[in-house]
């Protein structure tokens, strides 16, 4: 059912059921929110998005105020935006003053209000840490309390995306804390190590442990992909800095997942630098000799030079000895005396090719992959 | 999904290894209250999230649904229409099912009578139902069996073709659709055309530059014609014993690590020795590398652009975000390079094979990835209207993409099943190869845990996932433990036929007394030391869920 409202002196026509929120973005009204995330339930709580109705005494949270009939909305009088500043000086008074050094300055939500509504933190202001900095043992997940606004976006993200509640609220007042479980720690209250309260943490309370340190927004390049585990098939941003991946970030707009990632989607990624990586070509010694290969066990070390041991290698002769070796195999028992094993962690391009060089060049079907496994 | 009514999860840990569609079941049924019935021996954390949990011996899934499906057709709760209309060979299926009343299959099953028909009363009044399974339904001797039986239940209570119904596979990696799709199979060419059809191996000989007339001499010696095999090739559970009768002579393997991930180790390893040539291309030099003659190094995920396929047939991009590392290169271009130089300097000539380079797509100086998907759109028909610039602009493509314009599939079987109607398959129960005896009196299960991944190339290099799961741990039933005298020691030795791991002891009600549950992410206690190698007939899917151990304390 439509409705009538007016906001900024602007008539408007929403749909009922609708919040002021909703129907201001529905219109291209921007209303500043923090505790408020499209994906979660709203709460109402940080009082950013507060909107001036005609009638009413008290300024309206907009994530929260349903629409009606002939509603008359301010979104940005002075009135609005005096109240907005004043709320985000009170959470500054509580907040460290750090921006200098805070792993998420660039990306913080608070910080980005507080740049605009032109706030500072009020000299009466808390002084020095409440809560222990990086107060968690858990390998991926950075937690300082100190940086949290109560916003709330973790708990309801770890209750309504992960489905884990793993978050919650202790105590009253000033007091009023964000605990993993009953004030255990997160991997005891059962977390999954999902991220997804990083996701959506709009300050540094909660941020990466594993790239501290590596890089802030501004200094990354985000190149969108596909995860490489799974069958889900999650997209995510890779954070490079100078050629070298040092994190992963949800993008808004991946198809199946939204924001939501897993651990090893997350936080998996750190084997990409691994120093393990093969980075050259290896032959074995016999064949660079081009000696008889040896019978027996592949890898021993005698410490005299062995036909089993590996030699670096350039490409072209790698691959001829490759191919040289296939053609040999091929041409004297049958291309069936060959087999080829192709990846389901490989993409679709090179799997084609796998096919066409088992089939085409070598002459076989002998070619398959571990789906079965 | 969104559309279900009900789901019924049966052979998948959902929440550990397809963890985020686990959060979605897990919303669906926090948000829309969905019924979730869960059929697993193990307590999987998905249990916590399920109206009921049926603990079924491992390896009586056939069983367990006939049993099932009995109930719901003597209580008439069968959608006569959609079987009438949809479906053939009914009265040949019921006269199977109705060998399998309740106490039959309770007692096979070991699942009470009544939980039996609690669940089908929720199944036959909570519609649409979907069925999702993993591996736990197609690792068995009769995976394919097991399968059938799934859809028989589903066709049964005509939740097939419909929005939030259907038979639902998880795939495990990431792009086991597309490699599927992509013809690395030793049966079909792309987007399943089968290698036994004259007109898709014509089509793909034409394209290749191939002779018509498929390759004729079969045996070892000689090559014989130019044209493409007209017969099924070997999957990688037949090749590995090939190895022994030379059979088969030479691998090349790409990012595969069959020493790891194929079942009882110390046969694959006993295999590849023997091997007079292995390539192997991968990142790391996992175990299989040992066994290696030549070691090329490929790309990760990070340093590549290509598309793949996940469970839902949706295709999407992989970017390249940094240069390849040290001299590593792309894979494809590894195949090339390969493919390329065999073909240097062909001659035409009977005693060996040659490829006629001018025909269309015989070419393999590739520019780039989308280069390949050109080819790859030409000679596909799911995959026809499917391009990097589409996907580049942001479109979701699921296939079937039959054209440039089309938008894909997101659904298949809405009006029809591929082959007409769906037929009813009469399924009987068959135990699994290897049950407990007196020497090996513990069943073992094997799969995966949410922190690592298959053989762990990956996962055992990630610091962080290795701070939570450092080592393999064997899961133990309370009752079991102190029947062992486990009492406050930590390891366990797991012994089967085949071989012996030792593992931390995870003491918990996962597992039920008498079956022990380990994976296979680390070389040194790896699950496939123990087991065993026995296939389904026709998948060629080794049982590794069911196998018979024997458990003892390490002091």
């Amino acid at each position: 059912m439509a409705i009538n409202i007016t906001i900024n002196g602007k008539q408007i026509e929403a749909q009922a059921g609708q919040t002021v929120l909703q129907a201001a973005q529905q219109n291209g009204i921007e209303i500043p929110t923090l505790c408020y995330h499209k994906d979660l339930s709203p709460s109402g709580n940080c009082r950013m998005c507060v909107v001036e109705v005609k009638g009413l005494r008290f300024l309206q949270a907009a994530c929260v105020a349903p629409i009606y009939e002939g509603m008359e909305i301010q979104t940005r009088n002075d009135k609005v935006v005096a109240d907005r500043k004043m709320t985000l000086e009170m959470m500054l008074a509580n907040h460290p003053q750090d921006c200098i050094t805070c792993e998420v300055s660039g990306e913080c939500e608070l910080q980005d209000l507080a740049y605009e509504y032109k706030a500072q933190a009020p000299y009466w202001g808390s002084k020095g840490t409440r809560y222990p900095v990086n107060s968690d043992p858990n390998p991926f997940i950075r937690v300082d309390m100190n940086r949290c606004i109560l916003c709330r976006r973790c708990v309801s993200a770890c209750a309504e995306i992960q489905v884990r509640n793993v978050w919650g609220v202790a105590h009253r007042g000033f007091d009023e804390q964000i605990v993993a479980g009953a004030g255990i720690n997160m991997l005891e209250a059962r977390c999954e190590s999902c991220g997804q309260c990083v996701a959506y943490c709009p300050t540094g309370a909660l941020s990466n442990k594993m790239n501290y340190g590596a890089a802030r927004a501004h200094q990354v390049k985000r190149v969108t992909t596909t995860c490489s585990y799974c069958g889900v098939g999650c997209n995510f941003d890779l954070l490079v800095k100078k050629d070298k991946v040092i994190g992963v970030a949800s993008n808004a707009n991946a198809s199946v997942n939204g924001l939501a990632l897993c651990v090893k989607g997350r936080y998996g990624y750190d084997y990409i630098h691994h120093p393990e990586r093969l980075t050259a070509p290896k032959v074995r010694r016999y064949l660079v000799d081009g000696t008889v290969k040896p019978k027996g066990h592949h890898d021993v070390t005698t410490g005299q030079p062995n036909p089993w041991d590996w030699v670096e290698s350039d490409w072209d002769t790698a691959l001829s000895f490759v191919a040289k070796k296939l053609k040999n195999t091929r041409d004297t028992f049958g291309p069936d005396t060959i087999g080829v094993l192709t990846s389901a962690k490989c993409t679709n391009e090179e799997n084609y090719v796998m096919n066409k060089l088992a089939r085409q060049v070598i002459g076989t079907n002998n070619i398959d992959h571990c789906a079965r496994l | 999904m969104n559309f279900s009514e009900s789901l019924f999860i049966i052979g998948s840990n959902t929440s550990e290894q397809h963890p985020v569609f686990g959060t979605m079941l897990r919303r669906a049924i926090k948000n829309r209250g969905v019924k979730l019935i869960v059929a697993d021996p193990r307590r999987i954390d998905m249990v916590d999230f399920a109206t009921m949990h049926i603990r079924q011996n491992p390896g009586t899934d056939i069983a367990l649904l006939n049993g099932l499906m009995y109930i719901i057709i003597e209580k008439g709760w069968e959608d006569k229409a959609f079987i009438e209309e949809r479906c053939e060979n009914f009265d040949e299926f019921k006269a199977t099912v109705m060998q399998y009343p309740p106490q039959k299959a309770s007692e096979i099953t070991g699942v009470p009578v009544g939980q039996l028909y609690q669940a089908a009363e929720i199944m036959a009044t909570t519609k649409p139902m979907a069925v999702m399974w993993a591996m736990g339904i197609t690792q068995h001797i009769v995976g394919v069996r097991n399968v059938m039986t799934l859809a028989n239940l589903q066709m049964l209570l005509g939740n097939m073709g419909k929005p939030g119904g259907g038979v639902n596979p998880l795939r495990g990696q990431n792009n086991v659709q597309g490699a599927c799709d992509m013809g690395g199979l030793p049966n079909v060419y792309t987007a399943y055309q089968n290698v036994i059809n004259d007109e898709a191996r014509l089509k793909f000989a034409r394209a290749w530059g191939c002779d018509e007339a498929p390759r004729t001499k079969e045996g070892l010696q000689g090559t014989s014609s130019n044209g493409l095999p007209s017969t099924v090739g070997l999957t990688v559970t037949e090749m590995m014993p090939g190895i022994l009768t030379e059979k088969v002579r030479a691998l090349y393997i790409m990012g595969e690590n069959p020493v790891t991930s194929d079942p009882d180790s110390a046969h694959i390893r006993h295999c590849l020795e023997q091997i007079d040539f292995l390539v192997l291309q991968d990142i790391f030099p996992t175990e299989t590398a040992e066994f290696a003659d030549v070691l090329l190094p490929g790309v990760s995920f990070a340093e590549k652009t290509g598309t793949i396929t996940n469970t839902e047939r949706r295709v999407q991009m992989v970017n390249q975000a940094i240069p390849e590392i040290g001299q590593a290169r792309q894979d494809w271009a590894i195949t090339a390079g390969i493919a390329m130089k065999m073909l240097e300097g062909q001659v035409d000539q009977p005693e060996t094979r040659f490829v006629k380079m001018d025909a269309p797509w015989a070419k393999w100086n590739y520019t780039d990835s989308s280069d390949i998907m050109s080819e790859i759109n030409a000679l596909t028909p799911s995959y026809t209207g499917i391009t990097h610039s589409r996907l580049l602009k942001g479109e979701r493509l699921q296939w079937p993409v039959p054209a440039l314009d089309h938008p894909g599939t997101p659904i298949l079987h809405t009006k029809g099943f591929a082959r007409g109607k769906g037929k009813f398959m009469p399924i009987d129960h068959v135990p699994p190869p290897e049950m407990p005896d007196d020497a090996y009196p513990t069943i073992l299960s094997t799969g995966r845990v949410l922190y690592h991944w298959h053989g762990g190339a990956m996962t055992r290099r990630a610091k962080g996932l290795m701070e939570v799961y450092p080592e393999a741990m064997v899961e133990v039933n309370q009752d079991d433990a102190v029947k062992l005298g486990l009492d406050g020691k930590k390891r366990v030795r797991v012994t089967s036929r085949r071989g012996s791991i030792e593992a931390l002891a995870w003491v918990t009600d996962r597992v039920p007394p008498g079956m022990v549950y380990a994976n296979f992410h680390f070389p040194e206690s790896s699950a496939n030391e123990l087991t065993i190698a026995a296939l389904d007939p026709v998948s060629k899917i080794p049982s590794f869920k069911v196998c018979a151990v024997k458990v003892e304390i390490v002091e």
